[in-house]
């Protein structure tokens, strides 16, 4: 118990770096294709987590994302609510998936997150973005088992278990 | 609950965490909506951006590293090269400045001999852009310079080309412009060949502007240079905003809805420029500059961690405004100063000479 409670500041941490990731500069050419960081990191710790992240969780986390991309306030509070909410639904059966098929299941939920944004974006009046926007999911897809691999083991300490 | 696995959990929690659910919903759908329509979250923000600010400048750490670096790499023949070149524009752009000298004086003489208001001195500041990518829906640019560098909201922002957009929010240490193509941007402009006045729209694309409601009768082609034309006095007139590229009717078919490719470069460059402007005491009403005491100076003492730069009184029409706050010169005894209220007043389409 308290390996695991010492570890806690990696939560933050990880959001914070998500943020980052999402700010940095890309060219123009690859801006579409960068994929999600928040909303991996928070199904990240959801599913690994849940005592400590839940819907309220999300909500923060996407509020502040909202504040740094400069994004309509609540939009991805939003969006991270709905994709925390499935999680939750879903936990113990995504626990037991194997890795591979953990991602799949986050990819479906990336793009499922792309559909709400869409909708927003639709209901409000304001532009889409381009359309290369739609291929970030499989990024996101593709990046899951490596990032479950590297906070896994910052979160359970150095020693494989 | 320190169990891994635990599966009776959901069962009885299925009804608690679907109202959580609908909670939190309605508290993003109610922030959305009041961000959206209003922006009566403007100061909230304002004094959040404050702490997401370390997050931008952190996050535009890497480029900046690899321009000094980049910068520290230039041999010498190369920037031997550069040191030419630039000489050389010096040259042309100062012979160039001494004639414009002429015309501006002369200008000021026939100005003067008419009884006109005199235009205010311009002076400028250099921001650096922090090279972060915000939301791509939007058309936002980040500074790199914040109130505590005497950024106001309202100020315009040109580079070489031509306008680029406006300060809407202002951290200590960063500043949000809002570009001229953000579909919620509006400039008023005039043609400067015919001096046909019209309004820029933002279409939410870098490229391209659009000029609504052009009489079928007014003098306008394509190619023509169209310039702000300082009405509603948030900016400064003069600055080219862009050429027109295209004309076709609009649905009604009795005026021209024209396209206009922006002159300045609105992708990222690597500085812009801040108009400084001495605002003048507005063109309309030109009694008014007993009381000024000259543009207020940017006093460093506002870089408290609050960045209140909207004062509390010109609040009231804060929220309709499309193109950002008006400009509250941080003058306060005239809160409802209705010639800078925004530019893009819906009133102004229809009237050209």
């Amino acid at each position: 118990m308290s390996r695991r409670a010492s570890r806690l500041w990696i939560l933050p941490v990880s959001v914070v770096a998500a943020l980052l990731l999402g700010l940095l500069p890309l060219p123009v050419s690859v801006q579409g294709l960068r994929p999600y960081w928040l909303a991996l990191v928070v199904a990240f710790w959801i599913i690994e987590e849940p005592e400590r992240a839940g819907l309220g969780f999300a909500f923060f986390a996407g509020l502040v994302a909202d504040l740094a991309f400069g994004t309509l306030l609540g939009e991805q509070a939003l969006r991270l609510v709905i994709m925390a909410f499935i999680l939750q639904r879903f936990r113990s059966q995504l626990r037991f998936f194997p890795l591979a098929q953990q991602a799949l299941a986050i990819g479906g939920l990336l793009l499922n997150d792309r559909v709400v944004s869409a909708a927003i974006h639709l209901l409000l009046g304001l532009p889409q973005p381009p359309w290369t926007y739609w291929l970030a999911p499989l990024l996101g897809l593709l990046l899951w088992p490596p990032m479950f691999f590297v906070l896994d083991a910052l979160r359970s300490g150095r020693r494989p278990r | 609950m320190s169990s891994f696995a635990s599966p009776a959990a959901p069962r009885p929690g299925d009804v608690a965490g679907t109202l959580r659910l609908l909670g939190f919903l309605a508290l993003a759908v109610v922030l959305i909506v009041l961000d959206h329509r209003g922006g009566w979250l403007a100061s909230l923000r304002a004094t959040m951006n404050v702490v997401v600010q370390p997050l931008w400048q952190v996050a535009g750490l890497p480029s900046r590293l690899g321009q000094t670096m980049r910068e520290d790499a230039a041999t010498r023949s190369l920037l031997a090269e550069d040191n030419r070149r630039l000489r050389n524009e010096l040259l042309v752009v100062g012979a160039r400045q001494a004639r414009l000298q002429v015309e501006a004086d002369e200008n000021a003489r026939l100005r003067g001999l008419l009884g006109a208001v005199e235009h205010g001195r311009l002076d400028v500041q250099l921001a650096p852009i922090l090279n972060v990518d915000l939301d791509p829906s939007r058309q936002r640019l980040l500074l790199d310079a914040g109130s505590a560098q005497g950024v106001r909201v309202g100020q315009s922002v040109i580079d070489a080309g031509g306008l680029l957009g406006q300060i809407v929010a202002v951290t200590p240490g960063t500043s949000t412009v809002l570009l001229l193509t953000d579909l919620d941007h509006a400039v008023p402009v005039s043609i400067s060949r015919t001096g046909v006045r019209l309004i820029a729209y933002g279409t939410g694309r870098s490229d391209r502007l659009e000029l609504r409601n052009i009489p079928v009768s007014g003098d306008v082609d394509v190619g023509d240079v169209v310039v702000t034309s300082g009405l509603g006095g948030r900016f400064p007139p003069g600055f080219p905003v862009g050429t027109i590229v295209e004309l076709h009717p609009d649905d009604s078919h009795a005026f021209l809805v024209g396209g206009l490719k922006p002159a300045a470069q609105l992708d990222r460059g690597r500085d812009v420029l801040l108009l400084r402007e001495s605002r003048e005491p507005g063109s309309a009403n030109g009694a008014a500059e007993a009381p000024r005491a000259e543009a207020p100076p940017p006093v460093p003492a506002t870089q408290s961690p609050t960045p209140s730069l909207q004062p509390p009184a010109p609040a009231t029409n804060a929220p309709a405004t499309p193109a950002g706050p008006p400009a509250t010169s941080t003058d306060a005894p005239t809160p409802a100063d209705p010639r800078m209220r925004d530019p893009a007043s819906p009133a102004q389409p229809g009237r050209t000479p």
